[in-house]
């Protein structure tokens, strides 16, 4: 096994270091999950469900017994605990064992010697299915009759926000939308990858690519009937998630092969099988109404969400909530409703994706926003200015904005940078004009827009959870030199919060070498890497198992020094500990025996909603606003985003170089989803799973993104520092397709935006109205009510 | 499981005869159509043959006024070595995939996989391309609007190999422009190449990615030729009337044969026909013009 520890060089909290593990990638030196390797390992595949709504009448293995190099062929009956699993509830089995739900559902997984014999052995499976009908649209998952995806019916949860009257809000002036947006792909270059080891205990250690280890296990022991000791899960090279990786995809096959064979065994996707293997962003219909006064004063939003959750829940329910608590924007409005759902289909299962269930509402709201500003006559930043949030008032679910809330400061920061320079419109290169590389224009057809948008995004787990962060530091001698190691369960998934951890570590020990240990479950539970919460999460902990640390160090230097301490105050610098400002203790003498200190580091307690939507349910925000230009080729639909600029909350940066990278990258896949990332589907088959056919956008598609961060930190949060992982995902989308309706005065309502739409070619998005609201029973997933057994989050 | 067999002949003759002796095993060039069918489970060879080593086959030259370019001649060589003689090629060249393919990726596979979206299909066509083909027996050529007999088929014999093509070189303006929904490494959309040959009094054209092979625009080619010589307009240089450019490009949108799939839709590739027809023959046509004086 390659060893993941890494030694980190250089860098404390607020300076640029350099990625710890950029060197490795970008050299090819680093090991990714697929790359795992033990002599004699066997190789898995997986037979999937090619349709996407059927009952299986039969599973035919004897084509395979027999088959050369074939060690295993495990069915439903063969998984060894409850064969259910799920993030917010356990709604999914391991192997389909009565139905299959949407197209790509593992079925049977076989280990062999080599991954073509395993493809083989798949290959001679007989699956006979009998059609069921399936529902495909959301809208049509709530209709009377509809087949019923899960038992307990097509509503995975109703989210139902009130607050003051719509209706007697006193608007002058009323802007309705409708708005869609699609399914995206998270497209991690990476693809699902991991091996499992059996041990001589009856257990397993699982190496794989993931989000959050211990939800895996606590997935994972139940559906293998193991005690959670016996099922121990180390961190592979991961190669992005972006969300894609917090569900259980190839793990549970995995271990399920590695303890019926006893021999190690991978499972490794490829491209297609991918795009089948993990989650994507919920496709969302959003109906919107807002109401002003006339002098641009907010005051009542009407909104209906429908989101497609696919065939199963995964984090669905939670996804739903965020999206209701965002739906009407960084705003301060008195008078809201909001209600929201999420449905079963027979389409591929949604879950997490960057932004998750933000970056939909925010291209709604903005929308709305614009056609406001448009309607009052007022200019867009203008009265966003007007209507922002700040620290003291509260969102429609009633929560008060305690923490910091620079809604202001990042619009009117974003406002205030600078635009591109003016260009010939005759004349540039290739990459100047929309069509790029493809020589379609020299200037015909070029029409100039601007877009502006704002969002945010809670950080860390909501509506209770207390997804705390855990971390050990421990200092040693190695020669004459103080080491510090991290141990933690925290995922680095090239993001970059192992530099940052490291970063934390020097500027509170002021030692210069440290090791990150690779992450497993021997560590205590450390919570995801997502929901842009491990800065303040893990880095939490880090730094309070620092600050243990110290403590035990001064310790030893007063009863090293004696009465030489007196009472002055001690400090670590320079290798020393410093009492007074004056050395007292060399820390390498300190060190006969290491210093190691656990420490755990809750955020503060969140609520639940209550009946009317209303609850403290969100730790804290993180707000962005970008403004985007574009060129738009009118005759050809075509794009080039010229610049975009953004203004970033980052309550304080703990190293620019990871933020420029975050808000650029997540700016990029923001575009993908403003001009080409869609999954399409047809009765829940997905069309393009590839990436020849799922654009993403390269590099010729990126514009310089000139940014600011607003540092304005967040009380009581380690450094006051606030993830920036999604906000600018979520604002990006909504910024780049504002431009292109100012360019090319279309309505533009559905994202990715298609050339048809913008040469004139296709009518917007249409509805005939928001269908009704379902009726549940309350605020929680529906299939609590139907007692379905708890998933990953309720166990915390 | 299949055992494959890796032949690799350094000289033209030994490919030819490795050829012949192993009809069922799959030429290899660049490699970058090939190995991504093998590594999609799509292609399971019994046998590769190798074409790295043929030097022949790495050649290009001039003879009277056409150049002839070997096979395996790739993008960045079609980009950096033949863009004077062969101006329009050398822009589908550079529309085509990333560096790395560019370096690898040859005009001979290509014609290989003869996808009715390769790049440089349609240029071959508006040029009156031949392709130049042989087996351990013969050699022959095959005009490029012959070539493209299906989808992803050819004419090309199971005991021949691509040898080269013989392309005109440009004596006129010529252009080559490809709609794709990404600013670069797309599949095109569609695409759209014209040459105007004013010694031959000639127009030629080239669709991609709009029917199941590579297109040539007749009526449209019929139509503007007709015109230009009806008018003087060669010798007179004048501006094309509107009109024209609208006929034009409306017979070169009618020409296509498009469908709907996951790239684009029916409907915006005849759009986006049209509107490239009208931009190149605009720039093909002031180019000319300017070229003049
Ligand atoms: C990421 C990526 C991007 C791409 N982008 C584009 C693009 O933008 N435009 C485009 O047109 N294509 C594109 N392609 C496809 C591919 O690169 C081109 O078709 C290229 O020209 C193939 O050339 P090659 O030398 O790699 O062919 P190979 O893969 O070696 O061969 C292709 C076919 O031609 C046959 N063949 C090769 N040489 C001969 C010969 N001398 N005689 C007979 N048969 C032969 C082979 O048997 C095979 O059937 C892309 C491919 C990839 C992987």
């Amino acid at each position: 096994m390659t060893a993941l520890d890494t030694v980190v060089a250089g860098g404390r909290v607020g300076e640029r270091a350099t990625r710890l593990d950029g060197y490795p990638k970008v050299t090819g030196q680093f090991a990714y999950a697929s790359d795992l390797h033990r002599d004699g390992m066997l190789f898995g595949a997986t037979l999937r469900s090619p349709v996407a709504s059927a009952r299986i009448r039969s599973l035919d293995l004897s084509g395979v017994a027999g088959s050369p190099g074939v060690a295993a062929v495990l069915v439903a009956a063969d998984v060894p605990g409850k064969n259910r699993f799920g993030l917010n509830f356990d709604d999914q089995p391991v192997l389909a064992d009565t139905v299959v739900r949407y197209q790509g559902e593992p079925v049977a997984v076989v280990a062999a010697s080599s991954p073509a014999r395993a493809w083989d052995a798949v290959g001679r499976i007989v699956l006979e299915l009998e059609p069921l009908p399936g529902v495909f649209d959301m809208e049509e998952a709530l209709a009377d009759g509809a087949h019923r995806v899960q038992e307990v019916g097509n509503v995975l949860r109703h989210v139902h926000i009130e607050r003051g009257d719509t209706r007697s809000a006193g608007a002058d002036v009323w802007v309705e939308g409708y708005y869609e947006t699609a399914m995206q792909d998270q497209a991690a270059l990476g693809p699902e990858a991991g091996l499992a080891v059996p041990a001589e205990d009856g257990g397993v250690d699982l190496y794989v690519a993931t989000q959050w280890l211990h939800a895996d296990r606590e997935q994972i022991a139940p559906c293998l009937d193991l005690p959670d000791e016996k099922v121990r899960l180390h961190l592979a090279g991961v190669g992005g998630a972006f969300g894609s990786r917090e569900d259980i995809h190839m793990q549970i096959h995995a271990c399920m092969l590695a303890l019926r064979t006893g021999r190690p065994v991978k499972l490794s996707y490829g491209r297609e099988e991918s795009f089948h293997g993990h989650v994507h962003r919920h496709p969302a219909r959003i109906w919107m109404r807002h109401g002003a006064t006339r002098d641009g004063r907010l005051v009542a939003v009407e909104a209906r969400l429908l989101f497609d959750g696919g065939a199963y829940a995964s984090s669905s329910p939670a996804v739903l909530g965020n999206a209701a608590t965002f739906a009407a924007g960084p705003y301060d409005v008195p008078h809201v409703r909001i209600d929201g759902t999420v449905v079963y289909t027979n389409n591929p299962p949604c879950g997490a994706m960057r932004g998750f269930g933000a970056p939909q509402v925010c291209f709604g709201h903005e929308a709305q926003m614009d056609k406001l500003a448009r309607a009052l006559g007022i200019d867009p930043v203008d009265l966003r200015l007007r209507n922002a949030l700040e620290p003291g008032l509260s969102l429609p679910s009633g929560q008060v904005l305690t923490g910091s809330a620079p809604v202001r400061e990042v619009i009117a920061r974003c406002a205030a940078l600078p635009m591109p320079d003016a260009e010939p419109l005759e004349g540039r290169g290739a990459f100047g004009y929309p069509g790029g590389t493809g020589n379609v224009t020299r200037g015909e057809g070029i029409k100039r827009g601007v877009g502006f948008a704002v969002g945010f995004k809670n950080i860390a787990y909501s509506e209770g959870f207390d997804d705390a962060g855990s971390a050990r530091v421990t200092v040693r001698l190695e020669g004459d030199e103080p080491v510090a190691e991290i141990h933690t369960a925290a995922v680095e998934m090239g993001q970059g919060l192992y530099t940052l951890l490291a970063q934390i570590v020097r500027t509170e020990l002021d030692i210069d070498r440290v090791v990150v240990r690779q992450a497993d479950t021997a560590a205590r539970n450390t919570g995801s890497t997502s929901a842009s919460r491990q800065s303040m999460m893990s880095g939490g902990a880090v730094q309070m198992a620092c600050a243990q640390v110290r403590a035990a160090l001064f310790e030893r230097a007063r009863s090293q020094a004696g009465a030489g301490a007196g009472n002055h105050e001690l400090s670590v610098g320079r290798g020393w500990v410093n009492a007074g400002g004056h050395p007292l203790a060399r820390v390498a003498d300190l060190l006969d025996e290491p210093v190691s200190r656990e420490a755990v580091y809750h955020h503060r307690r969140t609520g639940t909603f209550d009946d009317k939507g209303q609850g403290d349910v969100h730790v804290c925000f993180a707000f962005a606003a970008e403004r985007a230009v574009v060129d738009v080729d009118e005759d050809l639909g075509l794009v080039r985003v010229v610049q975009v600029a953004a203004a970033i909350d980052a309550g304080r940066v703990l190293n620019p170089l990871g933020m420029s990278g975050q808000v650029e990258g997540g700016t990029a896949q923001g575009l993908g989803l403003a001009l080409m990332e869609e999954v399409q589907l047809s009765d829940g088959a997905i069309r393009n799973a590839s990436f020849t056919d799922y654009l993403i956008p390269t590099i010729a598609d990126m514009p310089p993104v000139v940014s600011a961060a607003v540092e304005d930190p967040e009380p009581g949060v380690p450094y006051g520092a606030k993830g920036v992982g999604e906000s600018p995902t979520i604002v990006a989308t909504a910024a780049i397709v504002a431009a292109l309706r100012d360019a090319t005065g279309r309505e533009l309502n559905r994202a990715p935006v298609s050339p048809d739409e913008l040469a004139g070619l296709r009518p917007p998005a249409a509805t005939q109205g928001p269908p009704p609201c379902p009726d549940v029973p309350g605020q929680d997933p529906v299939p609590l009510y139907f007692q379905s057994g708890s998933g990953q989050q309720r166990l915390m | 499981m299949v055992q494959t067999t890796f032949l690799q002949p350094a000289s033209w003759p030994e490919a030819l005869e490795a050829r012949a002796a192993n009809p069922d095993a799959v030429p290899v060039a660049g490699g970058t159509d090939v190995l991504v069918e093998v590594n999609f489970g799509r292609l399971h060879p019994s046998g590769l043959l190798d074409l790295g080593r043929v030097r022949e086959l790495r050649t290009w030259g001039r003879e009277k006024g056409r150049v002839r370019v070997g096979a395996g001649v790739t993008y960045s060589e079609l980009i950096t070595q033949l863009r004077g003689d062969l101006p329009a090629l050398a822009t589908a060249a550079r529309t085509v995939g990333s560096p790395p393919i560019r370096n690898r990726g040859t005009l001979g596979g290509n014609l290989g996989t003869a996808s009715p979206a390769g790049d440089c299909h349609p240029v071959l066509l508006a040029c009156g391309a031949e392709v130049e083909v042989a087996s351990s027996r013969v050699s022959r050529t095959v005009p490029a609007d012959e070539f493209f007999v299906g989808p992803k088929r050819n004419a090309l014999g199971a005991d021949e190999l691509i040898s080269g093509v013989w392309i005109p070189r440009a004596t006129g303006p010529q252009s080559f422009s490809k709609v794709g929904t990404r600013n670069a490494m797309v599949i095109a959309v569609c695409s759209l190449a014209l040459a105007l040959h004013p010694d031959s009094g000639r127009v030629g054209t080239g669709i991609g990615s709009a029917g199941p092979v590579p297109l040539r625009a007749r009526e449209a080619e019929a139509f503007l030729e007709g015109h230009l010589a009806e008018r003087g307009a060669w010798e007179s240089k004048r501006p094309l009337e509107e009109a024209v450019v609208d006929r034009f490009a409306e017979l070169v949108s009618q020409a296509a044969a498009p469908i709907d799939d996951v790239r684009g839709s029916l409907r915006y590739r005849r759009h986006a026909l049209r509107v490239l027809a009208r931009r190149s023959l605009g720039w093909c046509w002031n180019d000319y013009r300017e070229a003049a004086r």
